[in-house]
């Protein structure tokens, strides 16, 4: 009995102690090196196709200011610009506009978000590896989307059916995808993707299909293609030119699938968040081609 | 020993207070889906709610083949696992010699222990490929592919609560069908099984709960494509399930939109649909306990 109550006496002591560790602010580790000033920290979340490029530049910028602390985080375009309006962080990464309501949600807190376009994203369609067919205009991707075609000799290929791939309809990249491919930029237009469509939660679940599944069509962000999967040179008209994704074409405009990535920040932003968010735009695109992207031609600006 | 006493008291109100609060945090999550889900029955026309469309970033918010697909999914998985499952719990139970069941029965909880993301990862790059090239199907990623995976994670389940309900038979009815002439099978069949039938069903019940609520593992492998699971090779067709809906569209979702609503709606009408499998399950063990005998 008495080694019991000492064992439960012993679980309260250290259940007490974690809980008063977890609640002191820890300054033994941070205190001392940084003993003049109080390192400055940014929050960053939203957007999962950013998320990668996001800590890139969080990284570098930390190793050349290193009284800064910048903290990355993932979720979704929507977290982070939720994060943003109710205040809990400093920017928010996005893969798509602010929509009406969460501008007229900040509006109600006070907040006037201001948007900057910080690079570019060339949007790739992949196949199988084995598929024969290697070019397609908008109109046939449109159709393959919609529906319309459902055989991959319609298009030139063999005899098989076409499965498609699509991100979740909530991403940044199914809306661009949507408006600028299955509608063709036709803002009257009312297509929708084809209720067969599969739509995947990752990057990943549409790599790893396509890697696979020598049925299948899917796009992605150009920095998420891996070499196993065969990249669709893409035209606008039938006549040509058909064009592969690349920085240079995405900033030539001759290939037709990019869109912009975009950071948000409550009010103009000031200080130390000023500071970062200029550098993103001007030195900070150095490191844009390194993860896939495009980086904004000229240093690019404020797009509000 | 007045301390004793003190001491004593402090332990039994902290217990308590966490037992209670456990109560209550239930409570306070039922009260917090039932604050975001509800007005999306009152933004949405039920038309349109229980329609056959679902494009949540077009006002298109028909649920039908949400809640379809869910439940083709788990029962796919429990004609699986229930055949599976209880001649397991039966072998494991009545069958296997000492030494077998003392290494099985351990390998079964591990089993339950493999997390459910490295399920689907295995769904989705070993499973998927072979269900594509064994049925001809234009994808792996099938309903079928879904429930394959969630037999297999509501398995444990199952023969763990299925091996206790056969556990609970007295012997006397083992060696009384042995007495009475019967073989080790027929006695098994027709005198061990049927007593335990409540706590058998019991173990589906749990185990289809396991199934319906199970959200990562299946959103990597069913496909997630919208369609209504009506035509005659639906099982082997992309489906969308309720959970894998929420867990894909909650994090770009506007907070506060109406999608936001039917998302959380959608919840309710989770919980409610495994508060009844919940509720069916505790009526069944209620019925064991007043039949007597059984323990």
């Amino acid at each position: 009995m008495v080694a019991r109550r000492w064992l439960l006496w012993a679980f309260l002591l250290t259940v007490a102690a974690g809980w008063l560790g977890a609640c002191a602010p820890g300054p033994t580790d941070e205190g001392t090196q940084e003993s003049a000033q109080v390192a400055q920290t940014i929050e960053n979340k939203g957007s999962d196709t950013l998320v990668n490029l996001a800590m890139a530049w969080a990284e570098e910028y930390m190793r050349l200011h290193p009284d800064v602390r910048i903290s990355v985080t993932g979720g979704g375009s929507g977290t982070g610009i939720a994060a943003m309006i109710n205040g809990t962080v400093d920017i928010a990464n996005a893969s798509r506009q602010m929509k009406p309501e969460e501008i007229a949600a900040a509006e109600a807190n006070g907040i006037r978000p201001v948007e900057f376009v910080v690079a570019l994203d060339a949007i790739a369609v992949v196949v199988h590896p084995s598929n024969p067919v290697d070019r397609l205009t908008l109109q046939q991707i449109s159709d393959i989307y919609t529906g319309k075609i459902t055989n991959w000799s319609q298009v030139g290929g063999e005899d098989r059916p076409i499965v498609l791939l699509s991100r979740e309809s909530n991403s940044g990249t199914y809306m661009y995808f949507l408006e600028h491919v299955v509608r063709l930029g036709d803002k009257e237009s009312d297509l929708l993707f084809s209720p067969d469509a599969l739509l995947m939660p990752s990057s990943e679940g549409i790599s790893a299909e396509v890697r696979q599944n020598p049925n299948a069509i899917g796009y992605d962000g150009l920095g998420y293609v891996t070499p196993d999967q065969k990249i669709i040179a893409v035209a606008r008209e039938p006549s040509g030119p058909y064009v592969l994704p690349s920085v240079e074409t995405v900033n030539d405009g001759s290939y037709p699938i990019s869109r912009p990535l975009y950071m948000y920040t409550a009010g103009e932003p000031t200080g130390v968040v000023k500071e970062y968010i200029e550098w993103i735009l001007t030195e900070g695109q150095a490191l844009v081609p390194e993860l896939g992207f495009v980086p904004i031609e000229g240093g690019g600006g404020s797009a509000d | 020993m007045r301390s004793k006493h003190w001491i004593e008291f402090a332990i039994e109100s902290l217990i308590r207070v966490l037992g209670l609060s456990s109560i209550g945090f239930v409570l306070l999550i039922f009260l917090f889906l039932l604050k975001e889900g509800l007005p999306a029955f009152f933004e949405v026309a039920p038309e349109n709610l229980f329609g056959v469309r679902w494009y949540p970033t077009f006002g298109l918010f028909g649920t039908l083949p949400l809640i379809l697909g869910s439940l083709l999914v788990t029962a796919t998985a429990i004609a699986i696992a229930l055949p599976l499952g209880v001649a397991t719990a039966v072998f494991v139970r009545e069958v296997a010699p000492g030494w077998a069941r003392e290494v099985l029965k351990p390998m079964i909880e591990v089993l339950a222990g493999i997390p459910s993301v490295v399920l689907g990862f295995f769904g989705m790059t070993v499973l998927a490929p072979l269900v594509r090239v064994t049925l001809n199907a234009p994808t792996g990623l099938t309903a079928f592919t879904g429930g394959l995976i969630l037999a297999y994670m509501a398995l444990p389940t199952i023969i763990s609560v299925a091996e206790d309900a056969l556990d609970a038979v007295p012997k006397s009815y083992r060696d009384a069908g042995l007495a009475m002439g019967a073989t080790q099978w027929q006695t098994i069949w027709r005198v061990v099984v049927p007593a335990a039938r409540s706590g058998i069903l019991t173990a589906v019940m749990l185990g289809m709960g396991r199934a319906i609520g199970e959200t990562m593992a299946v959103m990597m492998v069913t496909g997630n494509a919208a369609r209504m699971p009506t035509t005659l090779d639906s099982l082997f067709r992309p489906v969308r399930t309720m959970t894998a809906t929420i867990a894909a569209e909650m994090g770009e979702v506007a907070r506060g939109s109406t999608h936001y609503h039917v998302l959380f709606g959608i919840g309710i009408l989770l919980f409610v649909i495994t508060f009844l499998l919940n509720l069916v399950a505790a009526g069944a063990i209620f019925k064991k306990r007043r039949r007597g005998g059984l323990r």
